[in-house]
């Protein structure tokens, strides 16, 4: 065999590798939205996995009986909340982390990310409920501020480090204070970074299960707790329960998608370049 | 006014973040440290009682503890050790020249950001044994169909096989930035003396990935010691208890038995696993020469 033949080989064998790989990854989500269109009755029957008379059924029901609406607006809410919040506090702290390399400062909110949630649960659960908060939107955000906040300051120390520092040194010797100058010239210039810091933030919020689970009611119920009314003792009304699964997921995979450069860098929080 | 601003604008900057952690996290966590020395269940009136280290030594000789232990351990070695392989693997297939790499790494992203509890009830789909397409996979190739979440011995590999298919590809994209910053010339020299490709894997790559692959272990291993929505969403801990890890026992005690004491003694045991296994792996790394 030739060398070039070789080399044609290993090519070969190499995408077939990363594409079967990425179909089985794939496949759970091709799974949950066939099932989406599906009736009860096609579900159940496995001898045609493929046939589906494309019904918008499920989606018209999670909507009408099982008011999904009220659910996304919860979601959505606590998500933009914890969000904003997380930007209020996160940025002036990655800038200061960044900017006067506070190391200390550093490995305290990377902290926040090693520490299980439910060793902070029941303390919360009791002073919430002390407080008479338990299912209101302020307690859910103040939760879910302890996974957003973090996520933007990990994204943005790199970010910050990364810009230059001629811009802020002019509008210094212009007679603007440091905030000012931090408000007016470094935060227009951050732009892109802040967005892809928002649209991480805002997706680990609403992904958040455990903290809505102790914390939220039948008032503030958001998408990932809603998700089990579709499953009740006697039986499970599948085709609901993949349609609503696919409204949960789609506009986070919508989000990714957007985001998708800075993602890695979210998860893998700031402690992979050093 | 703005003069004091300005000359202590570090701690104007930060101390905002570090009174809302301090609030949120580090008092709740002591809080937890002095409920775990008192018995105290929230639904009667009765204040809390100090009995020292009595929630302590009840945890040590309750036999679900012991397993809820075993089964953390078990399901963070083997998941995260199969994701490391396959997504060495994946990485080093990636770094290739494929055709619409772009594409194909932004779709690898999807498990990992999908809501998990979506996940989760997703694959309970894919289990089930009636109508579930693993089965109905298995039973087409002459296998017969399994109790995947409903077996004792079954359910933890099966959980197992969804935090692969979720995490997997996070490994690959570290591992796979990682293969794409090493330095070319090592490589080079290799060729000319005519090493081979498992050689040049042993002796080249995996060395000076080293420092990627601790971190992307590290981060994978604090995650799934706290794997708690999948294994909500699919068996919450069952059946029976054969799949309450740690995590699970310490919310089915706190908030379905409401023994706040015992519970938090198990959160605190908890709290302190992960923070040493964290800090171990950390120092670890500095040893290896990366620093955080």
């Amino acid at each position: 065999m030739s060398v070039k033949k070789r080399k044609k080989g290993k090519i070969a064998f190499t995408h077939v590798g990363v594409y079967l790989a990425l179909i089985l990854f794939l496949l759970p989500f091709l799974w949950m939205v066939l099932a989406s269109f599906k009736t009860q009755v096609q579900i159940l029957n496995t001898s045609k996995l493929f046939e589906i008379t494309a019904n918008f059924d499920n989606y018209k029901s999670i909507f009408s009986e099982y008011s999904f609406l009220t659910f996304i607006m919860n979601s959505f809410i606590v998500g933009v909340g914890a969000t904003i919040f997380g930007l209020i506090l996160g940025l002036p702290a990655a800038y200061s982390i960044a900017k006067y390399k506070q190391q200390g400062l550093g490995l305290l909110i990377l902290v926040a990310r090693i520490v299980p949630g439910i060793s902070f649960l029941i303390p919360w659960f009791i002073i919430f409920s002390k407080l008479q908060m338990i299912d209101t939107y302020t307690a859910l955000i103040l939760s879910h501020m302890l996974v957003t906040m973090p996520f933007i300051i990990w994204v943005m120390i790199p970010f910050f480090e990364g810009l230059p520092h001629e811009l802020e040194e002019s509008a210094r010797v212009d007679g603007c204070s440091i905030p000012g100058a931090f408000i007016k010239i470094l935060l227009p210039i951050s732009g892109p970074g802040i967005v892809t810091a928002s649209i991480l933030a805002f997706i680990f919020s609403w992904n958040n299960f455990m903290f809505s689970l102790i914390l939220a009611g039948d008032k503030t119920k958001t998408l990932p707790i809603a998700i089990f009314n579709f499953i009740s003792y006697s039986d499970i009304n599948w085709g609901g329960l993949m349609a609503a699964s696919v409204t949960i997921t789609a506009p986070v995979l919508i989000l990714a998608l957007v985001a998708q450069r800075y993602i890695i860098a979210g998860l893998t929080g700031g402690s992979v370049k050093g | 006014m703005s003069n004091w601003i300005d000359r202590h604008i570090k701690w104007v900057f930060t101390m905002p973040a570090v009174i809302f952690v301090g609030l949120m996290m580090v008092m709740p966590v002591g809080y937890t440290l002095w409920l775990s020395f008192n018995e105290w269940s929230m639904s009667n009136i009765d204040p809390p009682l100090w009995v020292a280290l009595e929630n302590y030594k009840t945890l040590f000789h309750d036999e679900l503890f012991m397993k809820s232990l075993g089964l953390m351990f078990y399901f963070t070695i083997a998941a995260v050790a199969t994701e490391t392989v396959l997504g060495v693997g994946l990485a080093i297939l990636m770094n290739q020249h494929i055709v619409g790499k772009g594409l194909v790494k932004t779709l690898f992203l999807l498990p990992m950001v999908a809501t998990p509890v979506a996940v989760g009830l997703i694959w309970v789909l894919i289990y089930e044994p009636n109508i579930g397409i693993a089965n109905v996979f298995l039973q087409k190739l002459g296998f017969p169909g399994q109790e995947w979440l409903t077996s004792q011995t079954l359910v933890m590999p099966s959980l197992i096989i969804i935090d692969v298919w979720e995490w997997t590809p996070m490994i690959a994209l570290i591992v796979l930035a990682g293969l794409v910053s090493l330095p070319k010339d090592p490589y080079e020299a290799a060729m000319i003396d005519g090493a081979t490709t498992w050689q040049i894997f042993r002796k080249i790559t995996l060395p000076l990935l080293k420092p990627t692959l601790y971190s992307a272990i590290l981060l994978r291993m604090i995650d799934a010691l706290k794997t708690f929505d999948i294994i909500y969403a699919t068996t919450q801990g069952g059946p029976g208890t054969s799949s309450q890890t740690i995590n699970i026992y310490g919310y089915v005690l706190g908030f379905q038995y409401f023994k706040i004491g015992q519970a938090s003694a198990l959160l605190m045991i908890f709290f302190l696993i992960v923070l040493t296994i964290s800090v171990f792996t950390i120092l670890l790394r500095k040893r290896a020469g990366v620093h955080l």
